[in-house]
């Protein structure tokens, strides 16, 4: 059993401003749990607070179904690895991975034992006797890695692991992280602001802004009905496009200036009032032929060209949407394009709020059966 | 399409440039060569040649007596004491120098409030000079109005002779010694303590391991390059101190604080024996050079640079 649960933790320093504002979870045993945000959120002191490291301000925290808000780090049971990995230079690899283990009492014996099978599992037999400064980065994240599963703590957080390895090495760890976590059957609460971590890695997320959960869900559910406008815009990339949008008549006026012409079945699936929010994700607008008179016409800002697809930038009013077609398309700045715009593919939030009232409905591309 | 090409700089005239520019590093260098040569270099060579020599008082040499300097020195029982003297006192000063303001910086580190208070207190001594230090430790020093002896006596025993006592008196010159010194080497340690990543602090607190776990597996290790740093100073500094010794006990009672800088600065500046003070002067370099290598050797697996 190794269960964590938050129940309207607040936290704050100067007692004025609170860091987070009555968070509520529950990670669940074996679980791998993602905290994102953007920097500032708050997700670093949830952890700490998970930890053990920082003090809870009001609320509780339970392990296995016991309050813990006041039980030291070192019952808890937990392991930790840090963004920057924490590593002792004078230390050995060999003496980074078992530290700590002394002071748990661990017999030698069974030191030597966890200590292969870590290495092993990451690969690091071979670099066991050197120092930190004479491995690269990839390397100094698994000694990092090789400490918590040596610990044999079944519960491990993580903060922002990834953060310091380039782009290629981070993808490959993902997958790495992913696999331990499984063999080990280990419950990771994992923090990051990087919403591609979040998306590949979770088996759910939790969302926070402003010290608040936005959302908590599986990735897709993340994806595909986001609670408000933060979370449409956070999770996904290139970003949820954003307006504005009006009722008028017949058809859909984005930000005062782009008309979308609805058919009955799209009016009949509008949701109450004449003014909300829109969000679309940019692979759901398409590219459409002149003749198609549901296609609206828009001017092209840029093209961003990945080689496999395209992204279009596209002027909506004040604001730019994007559109992602697959293919290479060449086309010229500032000429007309002919887009399609579905507004059964739309996020409706509402205007003030910016709560989620209808998600999109259709997700061309996608078998929502199996999703 | 045409382009313009602005001109670069041809191939020919490379070589003209590189010797017109020849001699301007030498001019870059001359302050700091200068500087070396005339207050370091010459008189280093100066005092080697001087102490194979009988001099004047005036320090003009009259005739080469090859090591008769050293002979001197070493069959001089005096001489023997202020050797003994100077050991005794670096393993007096040097040590708890650096243990003390090793404790200090750790227990000051944390940041408590009203933290920064303790820190201007401790690192303090490093803006008193040693003159001001040696007036105000004198008073507290003083046989019969001094503020020591009237703590003692109050406790019942006797007066005690701070400075005059011989049995004594180095004693109390160190302890004087490692409060002078104690700011400068906790400013260097409270900046490496600062230094340190509290992530690795955080793990201890994962694994839990308490203060002394700490100290010796996280602390003193991170810290090491600073603390040689300490060590190194506080060794060369001890076997230089001059300041303190002229102005508490002026080597007394009975040459019983007389170090080797001291008795040098007497034989050269009061007696006028310049030959002689020559040659303690390269005793005292050799002696120096030899500790400082013994100490870095013995030091040097048990410093970690990130």
């Amino acid at each position: 059993m190794n269960k964590i649960e938050l129940r309207d933790v607040v936290k704050t320093y100067d007692g004025k401003k609170n860091i987070l504002e009555g968070i509520s979870l529950d990670v669940r045993e074996g679980e791998f749990f993602i905290l994102v945000g953007p920097s500032g959120c708050g997700k670093s002191t949830l952890l700490r607070i998970i930890a053990g490291l920082e003090k809870i301000s009001s609320g509780a925290l339970m392990i296995d179904g016991k309050i813990a808000n006041e039980m030291p780090p070192k019952d808890r049971n937990l392991s930790m690895v840090f963004q920057n990995y924490a590593l002792y230079p004078h230390m050995t690899v060999r003496d980074n991975i078992l530290f700590g283990l002394d002071v748990r009492k661990v017999p030698k014996a069974e030191q030597k034992e966890r200590l292969a099978e870590a290495a092993e599992m990451l690969g690091l037999t071979e670099y066991l006797s050197r120092k930190p400064r004479e491995l690269s980065g990839g390397q100094r994240q698994r000694v990092a890695l090789a400490r918590s599963v040596c610990s044999h703590a079944p519960i491990c957080l993580m903060d922002e692991p990834l953060s310091n390895l380039d782009a290629k090495l981070r993808g490959h760890m993902r997958t790495e992280i992913r696999r331990i976590q499984r063999q080990l059957g280990l419950t990771v609460i994992y923090v990051t602001h990087d919403q591609v971590e979040a998306m590949t890695m979770g088996d759910r997320i939790l969302v926070l802004h402003d010290g608040k959960v936005q959302q908590t869900g599986t990735p897709l559910e993340l994806y595909n009905t986001p609670a408000n406008t933060f979370v449409a815009g956070f999770i996904g990339s290139p970003q949820m496009n954003l307006a504005e949008a009006e009722l008028l008549g017949d058809t859909l006026v984005l930000n005062h200036s782009l008309a979308v012409p609805l058919t009955d079945a799209e009016r009949r699936n509008l949701p109450e009032g004449s003014h909300w929010k829109i969000g679309v994700r940019p692979e759901q607008i398409e590219f459409a032929a002149p003749d198609n008179r549901a296609a609206s016409t828009v001017t092209l800002c840029s093209t961003e060209m990945m080689g496999n697809e395209t992204q279009i930038l596209f002027s909506v009013g004040a604001h730019t949407f994007t559109a992602r077609w697959q293919g290479q398309y060449l086309l010229e700045n500032g000429r007309a394009i002919h887009v399609q715009l579905s507004p059964d593919t739309f996020h409706f939030f509402d205007d003030e709020t910016g709560a989620l009232l209808r998600a999109a409905l259709t997700i061309k591309g996608s078998d929502m059966q199996s999703a | 399409m045409e382009y313009v090409h602005a001109p670069l700089h041809t191939v020919e005239a490379a070589p003209a440039v590189q010797k017109k520019r020849l001699p301007l590093w030498i001019i870059y260098l001359l302050p700091s060569m200068l500087i070396f040569l005339i207050f370091t270099f010459y008189p280093f060579v100066k005092t080697l040649v001087t102490s194979f020599f009988a001099t004047t008082n005036t320090g003009a040499l009259t005739q080469f007596i090859d090591i008769q300097n050293y002979v001197t020195l070493f069959t001089d029982p005096k001489y023997l004491q202020n050797l003994g003297n100077t050991f005794l006192y670096l393993l007096l000063t040097v040590p708890l120098t650096v243990i003390f303001a090793l404790l200090l910086a750790v227990l000051s580190c944390s940041n408590l409030p009203g933290m920064g208070i303790f820190r201007t207190i401790f690192s303090s001594t490093m803006g008193i000079s040693v003159a001001a230090g040696s007036v105000f430790w004198n008073l507290l020093f003083h046989p019969t109005a001094g503020l020591l002896n009237h703590i003692v006596t109050a406790f019942g025993s006797k007066p005690v002779g701070w400075l005059t006592d011989a049995n004594c008196a180095l004693l109390s010159v160190s302890a004087v010694s490692i409060w002078m010194n104690l700011g400068f080497s906790y400013l260097v340690l409270m900046g490496g303590l600062k230094n340190i990543d509290d992530a690795h602090y955080e793990s201890v607190e994962i694994v839990g391991g308490g203060f002394f776990y700490r100290l010796f597996k996280v602390t003193i290790p991170l810290i090491s390059p600073s603390l040689f740093f300490v060590f190194t100073t506080a060794l060369i500094g001890a076997f230089q101190s001059f300041g303190l010794i002229d102005m508490l006990t002026a080597g007394g009672p009975n040459n019983s604080t007389n170090l080797l800088v001291y008795r040098l600065y007497k034989d050269a500046f009061v007696n006028f024996r310049i030959g002689s003070a020559s040659a303690q002067g390269v005793v005292l370099f050799l002696l120096i050079l030899l500790v400082s290598q013994l100490q870095t050797k013995l030091t040097e697996r048990l410093v970690t640079y990130q």
